[in-house]
């Protein structure tokens, strides 16, 4: 199960923040920051598996953003993987060639394209056309 | 870009907030504007101001990501919620997932907001609803709501069902009592087409299974066909662009699949069998050259691996972690150590063969990586590779990063205890990573080591030498500087006399002052911690007993110290400075070595852990011949602790103050003056009011050696408190009439005469343990010229009217015992004692003289196809054996 996915850029700050899992809110700025710290000086040839506490940290790191989930530890971390990429290519058709900045200023949409792909903290849906047209019909409600 | 931010187009203000924001140069900028916004939008809520409620709530939700505080916001989301329109209802749900959880009392108040939503006619506001509920529901809710949730699982819009699948997870984590209503609507959603359906009603399925054994039971019975199929069918499914990664289809649904399978497959043959085909084939099909196929792969071999055994498969998945562990691509490489550490109970040979890789891996510069070596490594050593294995990782440590030598240290350290095959080599290693990486070794670690030297009598010149070496090489390691300065204090005199030199040693030249200097410059460093400036201090004054020539030079170092402004180090050189002015006369006797430090008492009191390979279980209480009945739950350590404790140790006794203390207390009850040899007797009374029943043979046999030297040096309190010199021949004489009246007292049983003295190795035969099913004899015999080892031959009977068969005895024994177990003449007993079944026990006593023999036992046996265990202690042996 995905405890927590975070999307950081290389300083620090945080540009998406879900929680799939009861934190206080000093205990997330915390977790924040120990994850970044975590993943922000590995070498692009190490693993992108870290142990974090009693769980592990998959991230991929995209231009200048990290992309990090924490999972349980008997969590098939190469699937995870597989499940970053997925969502940043979801994220790419959506914002039509995704940058940082469209995240910051569309952060409600990063967050409705998330519950459409993953709830409760598993998968939800695994096909990017699927969810690309789910997007455009709530699009039309709004 | 203005027609993704459709629902603010009424103004941009939230834009502007957020280009505001980012404007800013500095944090107190920041904190300026962001307090300006929450002003604005505390006055609107209390306004209620309705037009702007949702973009308001919005900019609260960007500044909460920055992370301030936004309480004030959580109840305009439930108001949204409360309102008609999709896109407010939108942005409050969002509000709600992120301000809110699932602890905050006000989230009762939402519970029937979402009730109404989740009954919806309008399918996106319906999916809204489940999706807040998937993702912060309280038990509470999940009782509330789980009714409209299981409903919704079979809603015509597919959308809407895997919602429901995957709110219905949250609410069996939530509350597992209601796992059984979802097990029926769960399985008609394994019969879809649609992928997204599919994948979480598989995940649902796997969850209930974790909290319901029934729902296990019927999934297995009813679904693993289906499963099978469906799994065949994605992996032979041909090419399909929508759910195609790197030329695979659906890797996700494949890996959920097989999690499912594993879980089905786990303790059941039959269920196991069926999906054998569809394991081997998607394990030898499946593409590896992408990281989608390597993940199938990996969650294949995970399945293979727990499923029930198939010989053929689990080859195959061991291949496939040995091309894992040689693959270039460090995420792989990691998958395949940790998988290769659940492969270790099924196939440790296999293992074993990767054994050069993983330890190279060890060395690798990702610490994620290393880690996963490192713990792999420590599960493949065995008596048989620990040298070569230790001697790389220790030669490691030189050259590893710093913040992986705690880990490494600890687990070295943990190996060289766990698997030394003889002293010279642990105390060896040990002093290789105390050299190497002393600040990293833990407290317990070193004084495990010490109680290892101390026990070592032969390698005590050996040890200070090489640590005399150690010091003058790497004295900025704490720990090492701890052991050495103890071990100078203790050995200095072998230090300087090159006594119990070994072949393997060169010889080293060191004077008696070279010895203080190692005590001096400890004390002056200022980067020695206080422990370690105390220890020297002791080891000073030890050293100015056994090097009378450097004695002056000792008190100049002991004055210094006087005013130290440490408390403790103050207060310890002005009594030992007032020990060598005024007390001349006892200071020998007060500095005398350490008495050799229980291994047992000490591997027992480390974290409890049990010395002894067999650990106590059963809550089954057991009746000992000896009148004790004690619960076989009570750890073994307890025996030990007792025993050792407690154990007259007479050649030990000297320094020992528990013993003196009591001895002291209580031989005036016993009508002696305070002398030393009756202290001893008291001690043995006490022993023997604590064994119950050990046979009071008189220990005087081994005693005499002790009472050589000059009598005042006996005893530290004895000597302290000028008590007069003793008078052994009243105090012995008198002693054993003490001792067996207070065994009569206690128990009347006399379990067998006091053994004479000299009288040759023959002992009586003891009944070991009886039940009222099981009696089991002791015969004992020494073997001649080797007073340390007793062969026992113990004899079975069968005390009830049923034949046992399976019959198994087994023994175990702490540290300082060895057993050597011979096989038994049969193993199945005949009934009514109408014969017996003998085996032979060869048990080695180290501290022979010292301590008795203690023994804990299980027999296990079958009694018409049932298992039947027995356990009991055994401590009435004979106390010379």
């Amino acid at each position: 199960m995905i405890r927590f996915i975070l999307l950081q850029n290389r300083q620090g700050k945080t540009r998406l923040a879900k929680y799939y899992v009861p934190l206080e809110d000093s205990e997330k700025h915390k977790v924040e920051y120990e994850v970044h710290r975590l993943v922000v000086n590995r070498d692009p040839k190490f693993t992108n598996f870290v142990e974090f506490r009693t769980h592990k940290v998959i991230y991929r790191r995209y231009a200048g953003l990290f992309f990090s989930l924490c999972v349980d530890i008997t969590d098939n971390e190469l699937a995870y993987l597989e499940c970053i990429h997925l969502f940043v290519e979801i994220l790419d058709h959506f914002f039509s060639n995704v940058c940082e900045l469209d995240l910051v200023f569309n952060f409600h949409k990063v967050y409705l394209i998330l519950d459409e792909f993953i709830l409760a903290g598993e998968i939800q849906e695994t096909s990017k056309r699927a969810i690309i047209e789910r997007l455009g019909e709530l699009e039309k409600l709004e | 870009m203005d027609s993704i931010i459709n629902p603010f187009s009424s103004g941009t203000r939230l834009r502007d907030m957020i280009r505001a924001i980012r404007a800013c140069k500095t944090a107190a900028e920041e904190r300026a504007v962001v307090r300006k916004e929450c002003a604005a939008i505390r006055a609107a809520i209390n306004e209620n101001d309705q037009e702007y409620r949702h973009r308001n709530l919005a900019k609260l939700m960007f500044i909460h990501m920055l992370g301030y505080p936004t309480h004030f916001g959580q109840m305009e989301c439930l108001k949204l919620i409360a309102s008609a329109g999709f896109p407010e209802k939108r942005i409050g749900y969002l509000g709600l997932m992120l301000l809110l959880d699932e602890r905050q009392e006000v989230l009762m108040l939402v519970t029937n907001s979402l009730k109404q939503d989740l009954n919806h006619t309008n399918q996106y506001i319906v999916g809204l609803a489940l999706c807040a509920l998937g993702n912060i529901c309280s038990a509470e809710m999940a009782r509330d709501l789980a009714p409209e949730v299981e409903r919704l699982l079979q809603f015509r819009d597919p959308n809407i069902r895997k919602k429901a699948a995957l709110c219905s997870i949250r609410i069996i984590r939530k509350v597992p009592d209601l796992a059984e209503n979802f097990i029926n609507p769960a399985a008609a959603l394994l019969k879809e087409k649609h992928h997204g359906v599919l994948i979480t009603g598989v995940q649902l399925c796997t969850d209930l299974c974790k909290v319901s054994s029934e729902a296990l039971e019927y999934f297995r019975k009813k679904c693993t066909e289906v499963l099978v199929k469906t799994l065949k069918d994605v992996a032979n499914s041909p090419y399909a662009p929508e759910y195609d990664v790197g030329g695979i289809t659906d890797p996700f649904l494949h890996i959920r699949l097989l999690r499912f399978l594993r879980v089905l497959g786990q303790g059941d043959a039959d269920a196991s069998d069926s999906m054998n085909d569809i394991l081997a084939q998607v394990a030898t099909k499946t593409e590896s050259n992408k990281n989608a196929g390597n993940a199938i792969l990996y969650e294949c071999v995970e399945t293979i691996m727990s499923i029930e055994d198939n010989g053929g498969l689990r080859v195959l998945a061991i291949n496939i972690l040995g091309r894992f562990l040689s693959n270039r691509d460090n995420n792989i490489r990691y998958v395949a150590l940790n998988m290769l550490m659940k492969a270790i109970s099924v196939d440790a040979q296999a293992v074993q063969r990767h054994r050069a890789t993983i330890l190279e891996c060890v060395k690798d510069s990702d610490a994620s990586i290393r880690k996963r070596a490192l713990e792999l490594v420590y599960l493949l050593i065995n008596e048989s590779n620990v040298k070569p294995l230790t001697k790389e990782l220790i030669d490691y440590l030189e050259v590893s990063d710093q913040d992986f030598k705690g880990d490494l240290t600890a687990k070295i350290c943990s190996i060289v205890e766990k698997f030394s095959p003889e002293k010279i080599w642990y105390i060896d290693q040990m002093l290789k990573v105390l050299s190497e990486a002393g600040n990293f070794v833990k407290d317990e670690v070193c004084h495990a080591l010490i109680v290892v030297i101390s026990n070592a009598p032969e390698l005590h010149g050996y040890t200070v030498r090489a640590l005399y070496r150690a010091f003058q090489a790497s004295s900025e390691q704490e720990s090492l500087v701890r052991v050495a300065v103890w071990c100078i204090g203790e050995y200095g005199d072998m230090l300087v006399k090159n006594v119990g030199m070994l072949d393997v040693e060169d010889p080293i030249t060191v004077t008696e002052s070279d010895a203080v200097d190692v005590a001096e410059i400890t004390i002056k460093r200022h980067t020695s911690d206080l422990t370690t400036k105390a220890m020297a201090l002791i080891a000073l004054l030890k050293l100015s007993s056994r090097f009378p020539s450097c004695s002056e030079r000792i008190r100049d170092i002991l004055v210094q110290q006087k005013g130290s402004l440490v408390l403790e180090l103050q207060q310890r050189s002005i009594e030992f400075n007032s020990i060598l002015e005024k007390h001349r006369n006892i200071r020998s006797a007060l500095v005398e070595r350490m008495p050799v430090l229980d291994e047992a008492t000490f591997s027992g009191r480390r974290a409890g852990s049990v010395p002894t390979t067999v650990s106590p279980s059963t809550g089954a209480s057991l009746k000992v011949p000896n009148g004790v009945v004690k619960p076989t739950a009570a750890p073994l350590v307890d025996l030990l602790d007792l025993t050792s404790d407690d154990a007259p140790a007479p050649s030990s006794s000297s320094g020992d103050f528990l013993h003196d203390i009591l001895g002291v207390d209580l031989s005036p009850a016993s009508g002696h003056s305070g002398t030393s040899q009756a202290a001893k007797n008291g001690t043995d009374v006490l022993m023997d009011i604590l064994s119950l029943g050990t046979p009071p043979a008189q220990s005087s046999s081994s005693t005499p050696d002790i009472f050589s030297p000059s009598q005042n040096q006996k005893t530290a309190v004895v000597s302290l408190d000028g008590l007069s010199t003793p008078s052994p021949v009243s105090a012995r004489a008198a002693s054993p009439q003490a001792t067996s009246s207070i065994i009569d007292l206690l128990d009347g049983l006399g379990p067998s005469p006091p053994a004479p003295e000299n009288n040759g190795p023959a002992y009586p035969s003891v009944i070991a343990f009886e039940s009222s099913s099981l009696r089991i004899t002791f015969d004992f015999s020494k073997s001649p010229g080797n007073p340390q080892i007793t062969v026992i031959k113990a004899t079975f009977t069968n005390l009830s009217s049923n034949v046992y068969v399976d019959f198994v005895f087994q023994a175990a024994v702490p540290k300082f015992l060895q057993l050597h177990l011979d096989p038994a003449s049969s193993n199945t007993l005949p009934a009514s004692g109408s014969g017996t079944v003998t085996q032979t026990l060869r048990v080695t006593n180290s501290q022979h003289g010292k301590k008795s023999l203690v023994m804990r036992i299980r027999i296990a046996y079958k009694i018409n196809g049932k298992d039947v265990l027995e356990e009991g202690q055994i401590n009435n042996f004979p106390r010379d054996l």
